[in-house]
Formats: C-alpha cells, structure tokens, sequence
C-alpha cells in the first residue's frame, strides 16, 4: 500500500474510532449537565421539604414524593395493560398467525409506535376523557387510567416488536423435540417456546416500562396535573400528576438557577437514573444472541 | 447504486418541492422583514398579542413580530435572560424577579394594554349562578366539596385551574382564594386540576355538570355558564363580569395586562408599544373580549 | 397419551389460539380504527389552501404551511447531525471495536440514550444550547437536541445492518488486498445500505413528531413569516398541534384534525417508506 494511502487510512480509522466513542460522550454530558444544575436542589431545598407530600413551587412547596408516585402509578397500571395485550399478540404474531396474516398485522402494530404521542393526547382529550367520565360514572375524565391507557397503547408496538424477535429466536429445534414428543402447538408454546425466550420477553416488559415512564405530552394532556398523593385504590381513577408533566409544564417559567429550577433539573436527574436502571437491567437481562443478524461463517 | 436512483430522484423531487413552496411564500412575503420583535408569555394574552401581529403586519409590513404563549412566568424568565424583547404577563412582575432584571443590568418597564376580568364558570346544567368571594375561595381551598353545599345537585366538586406558571392563576391565589390578604399564606387545595392551558379549562367545563373552572373573559365561550360574584363590600350584590362591571369596578375580580420591556422601548419596539394604545389596537382588544384601556 | 387427552389438549389448543386471535384483534382494530376515525375527521379540512397558506384570524382560518415547513427543517437538520455520527458509530461498533469493557461500556451508552425521557431531553438542550451556548430558541438548538435523542436509533440499525452482511464478503475483500476502510467503504457499507436507510428514516420519522424536546429549545407559537436563518425560532407541526388543541378557543375542530392528518401523512409516509425499501432490499438481497 502507498504511504499516502495508509496515512489516509489512519485518519479514517481515528475519525471513526472517535464518533464510536462519541455516545459515551452524550450520556456522560447529559448526566454532567443534569447534575450540575440539579444537585444544587439538595443544597438549596432541605431534604424534609424534598420530600414531603406537597408539591407547590411558588409557594415554596418542593415536595416531590406526590410527582414520583403519580409516575409509578401511571406506568405500573400502563404496563398492566400493554403486558397481556403485548404478548399475547406477540405470541400470535410468532407461533400461530400465518404469514400472509402475519404481513398484515405487524405493519398495523408499527402504525401504532409510529402515532406522534402529541395525536395520541389530542384523541385523549377529545374522545377518551368524555367517555371514561361517563362511562365510569366519576367527577372527571382526566386521570390516572386515562393516562395509562393511552401510556398503555404506546407501549405495546414495543413489547410486541421485543418479545416477537426474542420468540422468532428460539430455535426451531426446541418446537420440533416438543411436538415429537406429542405435545400441541399451544402446550409448546406456553412450557417450551416462552420460558425459552423469557430473557427477551422480560427485556420487552422492560423496555416498555421505560418507554411509559419518560412519556410526557400523552399525559400531560389528560391526567388532569394535580399533584394529589395517589395512595388509595380509587386514586387510579383520579387525577395525578407526573414527573414529566411537571417537568414540561413548568421548564419555561423558571429562571436560571432559581430553587425551582434546580429542583426540575433534581426531577430530572430522577427520570435519568430511573431510566437508565431500567435500561441497563433490561440489557443484563436480554440474551445477547442477535440471532437472525449474526452470521460468522456463511 | 443503480437501484436507489429512484430514491435519490424522489428525494430532489421533494427538495425541489420544498424550494418551491419557500419560494412561492416569500414572494407573497414580498417585503422581506427588516426587523424581529419577539414576544412571549401569558397564555391569556396570547390570542390578543397574536391578532396584534397580525394586524400590525398591515400597519408596518417591515416588522415581523413572533408570539408564544407558555405562562407568564415564562415569558418574564425569557426576558431577564435576555432573549425576548416583549414579555406579556397577566399578572405583576414579582420583586424578585424585578430584582433578578435590575441585578442582571435591565431597566424594565411596564405598560398597561388592556384589562380583563376573570370570569368564573360552570357547566350549563349547574343550577348555581352566584357565590361570595368567600364561598369562592373555600370551594378552592377545599373546604367545600359538594355542589349540594351551596344549593345545587348532589355532585362532588371538580376544581379547574390553570398551572403555576400563569400569571392567572397567581392573580387567581392572591386575589380570590387569599381574599387579597398578603398575610394569608393558604394554597390551592391539592386536589385542584392544574391544566396546560386556558381552552382546556373550557373544554372541561362545558363537558363536565362537577366542574367549576376559571378564566378570562377573552376565552368564554356560550358553551359555559358565568357566575355571578358579589364583593367584600356589597355581599348581597351578584355581579357578572363583563366591559362594563369591569371599568365601574363593581367585579370585583378585575386586573389589568402588562407587557413588559427590557429597557425603555426605542425604534420598531417604541413604535409598536406606541401602536397598542391606537383605537385600532384597543379595537382588536375589545373585539377579543376583553376590557379596553382607551375609554371611547 | 391416550385418546380423549388429546382430544382434550386440542380443544384447548383451538380456544388459546381463538383467544389470541381475539386479544390480537382487540389490539390491531383499533388502531385502524383510531387511523381511519382521524382521517375522515380531518380530510375535508384539507386543500391546497390548507397546504400553502400561513394561518389567518389567530389561527382559525388558513392553512399550515409554516408549521409544515418548520417540521421539514427541523427534520433535515436531525438529519444533518445524527446521520453522519450514527452512521460513522455504528461503523465503528460493526467493523472496528473488539469485544472488550469499553466496548460493552458504549452499548450500554447507546441503550441509555435510547431510554432516556424526551422532557429530559428538552431540559438539557434548553440549558446547554439555548442558555449555555446562547443559540436562544432556534432550529438550530431544537435541531442539535433532536439529533442526540435519534442518535441512538441509528447507530443501532446502522450496526446490526452491517453485521448481516456475511463474513466472507469481508474476507474476500481483504484476501485481495483491501484495507480494512476500503473494504468497509466499497464492500459491506453498500451491501448494508438498505438496512441504514431504513433505520435513518425511522429515527427521523420519530424526531419529526416529537414535542417534548422543542417545546422550548425551538417551537413557537406564531411567526409571521418562514424562518430565515437556523438561529430563528419555528412553527412546527407537534407543536402546533398540542398548541391548537389546547390554547385556542372556537378553533375549529375540523382544522385540528386536519393538521393531525398532515402530521400523520408526514409521519406515517415515512414508515412506510422506510418498510418498503426494506422489504425491498430482503428481495434482492445478494445472500
């Protein structure tokens, strides 16, 4: 190889090597960024008012505890919804549907995930929250259910999408040893397919979690914000405000290094940790075979 | 690479489309602005500045002004840093964020552009249509729960507001639920819905026979029903809100809209803020339904 | 087993599989549903005049085009930032990175990325390149936030579509003397090129309908004519969606389910794109 040429060749080789190490970057400035402006709030705020039950800053109420429980509740009831829809259909799409069927459904569930989360609030608004209201006979139509649902709705392409490689991944062999053994279709799927692919369907649950959690215009738009401490049962079928509402509502008021705003930046800084253990367990869980892609020898 | 020149000659199709279409409104832009005002803040305000924009585009087709909305805290946060050259608020400018501008080397001014009055509102099929300003603010603390309570049906009560960073909802917390006591330090009862925006408050009320909101009067629509407030001073004297109650001060929950500058205005700025007093601008103000500074 | 298990096994194969069948109905039908209940709300809304004209009369009249504009910048410059990056990363995880910590460390990296809230996302462009880097609410802010948040997206695809292409395409190339860039650039990249592209304009098709992160790194609410310069504020079409839906009283419903519609034309024209090119590419593919 000419000099010139192998000179060219490290420079290409040093660019890329350099942009492979540029996520890193991002993440790591993210979480500096984040940090620099949110854990001021620890300073600034006594830990007693952090967490107590009450949340409102212009009064000098910075409890975040009613914020974080309007989070968990939306998305745990959201992911109750999305779970057996998810995988259910995930199950179908893999093992029972013909391909034909298979061809059809998959490109509808992808419409889904690809719906703008802004059109799915608008619908909220204007046909879910009328109806819940009167459908479930209550005050309002804007509340926690609501939001899960619609949370629900967003989370389900990618628990399918997740869990449907994850059971395309099993190896053919494993459904073969079961029906010659005499067992059915269903039988196999239920106690040999599935616990196969537990990895990857629990990886789907995850990713799913995370994705209700960080949602934020969906629920904005129809939770009704109230930043009531949800701890009774019927609260799920009352409004609730989430640490990403709160977060996008009130980002623009705040000025620049006021207690509010280092007190958003803290929410946020819980938001990042959130997701990023749900990211990061969701990875150690999965199996990392990328079956169907890797091919070393062909 | 032979196969994606249908890609590659659909994506300039789409580029050359865009152009076209840039081009197609620039030349109905045919004056291209010289000159940017950016305004920004109360969401109540919003509608008025922007049919301002528009209608100042006819006076002066040189000057181009960029409205959002975002509350008016926002709006005055975006102008002690700096990157906005009007803020609209519907509330005062607090002292500390006055201090905040002064520190920061502003000298802001205020200008009073229009009035308004908050209208409280419940569904049509609530048979209530007078509360005390004392009723009004224990509904809103939450130390009245049912409609039943204050003569209507039995139906638990749905709080409307609007989110913190309103200027109407602070208006709201200092003038009705703290009676305009400034020793008073009671909040908002924790249940009170918090919504993004003054329609979603309408959109709510008009569906729903639990809920009690609050707006300006700008954003009533007939689908809503208006109650009539009595005063501290005349408890026994209903009072509806509207141009007339406002400018005799018998409604009592009357303010005026600000809009503030970094400094004294000068050039397109001046020009501008001068323009808002005109009787065309107090015209659009009225047309909006809300209270016009300039008297006829 | 003798017979009446199987008979019985079979019957409750046939009610599982007719009860996935229907969970799967219940899931997909509504999303036609929910598709074909917008479009019918929103097509008479929309004309030429829809299309091509600024809005009028605070909004109630007129068309979109400056928030349809708005989006199609704001998606070119997603483009601008992340797909060069992306590409260039996902190369390097593909074809250069060995399987060691720091290896696992940039995956790790890239799922966070992935996970990471949108609002997040809008706090920290607000800090860093509105106020920070003083770019004020811009597209060009709103544009450098949108790209970190597809980034990930695009690595990802980029490098799982470089890993399907087989080993021995690479070791021809190298058993001719190519070096390792050349091999990459005239062999695998272009053997890949329809999986990239399809995870570009996936990545682009989800920064094109979000509003979390330019709610305030770079939308506005009304701007009097097309922005000028990647320093000016924008209009565009999430933003404008939640603003009509949320702020403006008597605006029409039938222009708000119309701008819904261009959004999900926009949005949606892309997904399918994206399929095609792939289903395509599986058709011709050269192994």
């Amino acid at each position: 190889m000419k000099n010139s040429q192998y000179q060219g060749n490290r420079i290409i080789n040093s660019v890329i090597r350099i942009t492979g190490y540029s996520s890193v970057l991002f993440v790591l400035l993210i979480l500096f960024f984040l940090l620099r402006e949110g854990l001021p709030a620890l300073g600034s705020t006594p830990l007693a008012s952090l967490f107590s039950l009450r949340w409102y800053p212009i009064e000098g109420y910075f409890g975040i505890v009613p914020l974080i429980l309007g989070s968990l509740l939306v998305t745990v009831i959201a992911t109750l919804i999305a779970l057996p829809f998810g995988i259910c259909t995930a199950v179908f799409l893999a093992e029972v549907a013909p391909s034909w069927l298979r061809d059809i459904l998959k490109p509808i569930i992808e419409i889904l995930a690809g719906i703008p989360s802004v059109v799915l609030g608008f619908i909220g608004i204007l046909v879910f929250v009328p109806f819940i209201r009167k459908f479930l006979d209550i005050p309002t139509g804007l509340t926690a259910f609501t939001g899960a649902l619609l949370l629900g709705l967003i989370s389900i392409p990618t628990i399918v999408s997740v869990a449907e490689d994850a059971l395309n991944t099993v190896p053919g062999s494993y459904r073969q040893a079961a029906l010659a053994l005499g067992a059915t279709q269903w039988q196999t799927i239920w106690h040999v397919t599935l616990p196969a692919a537990k990895s990857g369907v629990l990886t789907a649950v995850m990713l799913g979690i995370g994705r209700s959690l960080g949602e934020t215009m969906a629920v904005m738009m129809v939770t009704g914000n109230a930043p009531v401490m949800p701890v009774h049962l019927n609260s799920i079928f009352a409004p609730v405000r989430t640490m990403t509402a709160t977060i996008a509502s009130e980002m623009g008021e705040v000025a620049s290094g006021s207690q509010h705003y280092q007190v958003l930046f803290f929410i946020g800084i819980i938001l990042f940790l959130l997701s990023l253990v749900i990211n990061i367990s969701a990875s150690l869980v999965s199996t990392r075979s990328r079956g169907r892609a890797e091919r070393l020898l062909s | 690479m032979r196969r994606f020149s249908p890609l590659v000659f659909l994506f300039i199709l789409f580029l050359t489309a865009c152009q076209a279409a840039v081009n197609s409104t620039a030349e109905v832009n045919a004056a291209l602005p010289v000159e940017t005002i950016e305004n920004k803040g109360s969401d109540t305000i919003v509608n008025l500045a922007l049919a301002w924009a528009e209608a100042y585009q006819k006076v002066d087709p040189h000057v181009a002004i960029s409205v959002t909305g975002g509350g008016t805290g926002t709006g005055i946060t975006a102008l002690i840093n700096g990157t906005v050259d009007i803020a609209n608020a519907s509330r005062r400018i607090k002292d500390e964020e006055l201090s905040a501008a002064l520190a920061a080397g502003y000298d802001p001014q205020e200008f009073i552009i229009a009035r308004d009055a908050i209208a409280i509102i419940v569904n049509p099929q609530n048979p209530v249509d007078h509360l005390t300003p004392q009723q009004l603010s224990a509904i809103y603390k939450g130390e009245i729960n049912n409609w039943s309570e204050l003569g209507g049906d039995d139906l638990e009560i749905v709080r409307l507001s609007r989110e913190t960073n309103s200027g109407t909802h602070v208006y709201f917390l200092e003038s009705v639920i703290r009676l305009g006591n400034p020793k008073d330090d009671a909040i908002f009862s924790a249940d009170t819905l918090l919504l993004p925006s003054s329609e979603g408050i309408i959109a709510e009320v008009k569906e729903n026979p639990h809920a009690i909101g609050y707006d300006s009067l700008g954003y009533i629509t007939d689908d809503v029903k208006m109650v009539a407030i009595s005063s501290l001073e005349n408890p026994a004297d209903y009072v509806l809100p509207s141009i007339q109650s406002v400018n005799d001060n018998s409604y009592v929950i009357s303010r005026d809209l600000y809009i503030y500058t970094l400094e004294p205005p000068a050039g397109v700025i001046k020009e501008y803020i001068d323009w808002l007093f005109s009787p065309e601008a107090q015209q659009i103000v009225r047309d909006l339904g809300f209270v016009p500074i300039l008297k006829p | 087993m003798n017979a009446t298990d199987l008979g019985k096994s079979k019957t409750i194969q046939a009610i599982g599989f007719s009860f996935l069948r229907l969970i799967t109905a219940i899931t997909a039908i509504p999303i036609i549903g929910l598709v074909i209940y917008i479009v019918v709300k929103g097509a008479p809304a929309i004309s030429w005049e829809f299309l091509s004209a600024a809005p009028t009369n605070g909004m109630r009249d007129g068309g979109i085009l400056p928030a349809i504009i708005g989006t199609i910048y704001l998606t070119l410059g997603t483009a601008i930032f992340s797909v060069p990056l992306g590409i260039l990363a996902g190369i390097y995880l593909a074809e250069y990175a060995s399987e060691n910590l720091w290896t696992r460390l940039i995956r790790i990296a890239i799922i966070n990325l992935a996970g990471i809230p949108s609002v997040v996302y809008g706090l920290f462009g607000l800090g860093l390149f509105v106020i920070f880097l003083k770019l004020g609410t811009s597209i060009l802010a709103a544009s450098l936030t949108l790209s970190i948040m597809t980034l990930p997206t695009i690595i990802s695809t980029t490098e799982e579509a470089l890993r399907s292409v087989p080993n021995s395409f690479r070791v021809v190339s190298t058993s001719l003397g190519a070096s390792k860039w050349q091999t990459v650039r005239q062999i695998t990249l272009p053997q890949a090129l329809p999986g990239i592209v399809t995870g570009v304009i996936l990545g682009l098709e989800r920064a094109a309908g979000e509003t979390a992160p330019i709610l305030f790194t770079g939308a506005t609410f009304f701007l009097p004519h097309l922005p000028s310069s990647p320093l000016d504020p924008t209009m565009a079409l999430p933003y404008h969606i939640y603003v009509i839906s949320t702020q403006i009283p008597g605006m029409p419903i039938q222009i708000q389910y119309g701008t819904v519609v261009v959004l999900l034309i926009f949005v949606l024209g892309m997904n399918v794109i994206a399929t095609l090119i792939r289903s395509n590419a599986r058709k011709k593919r050269q192994w």
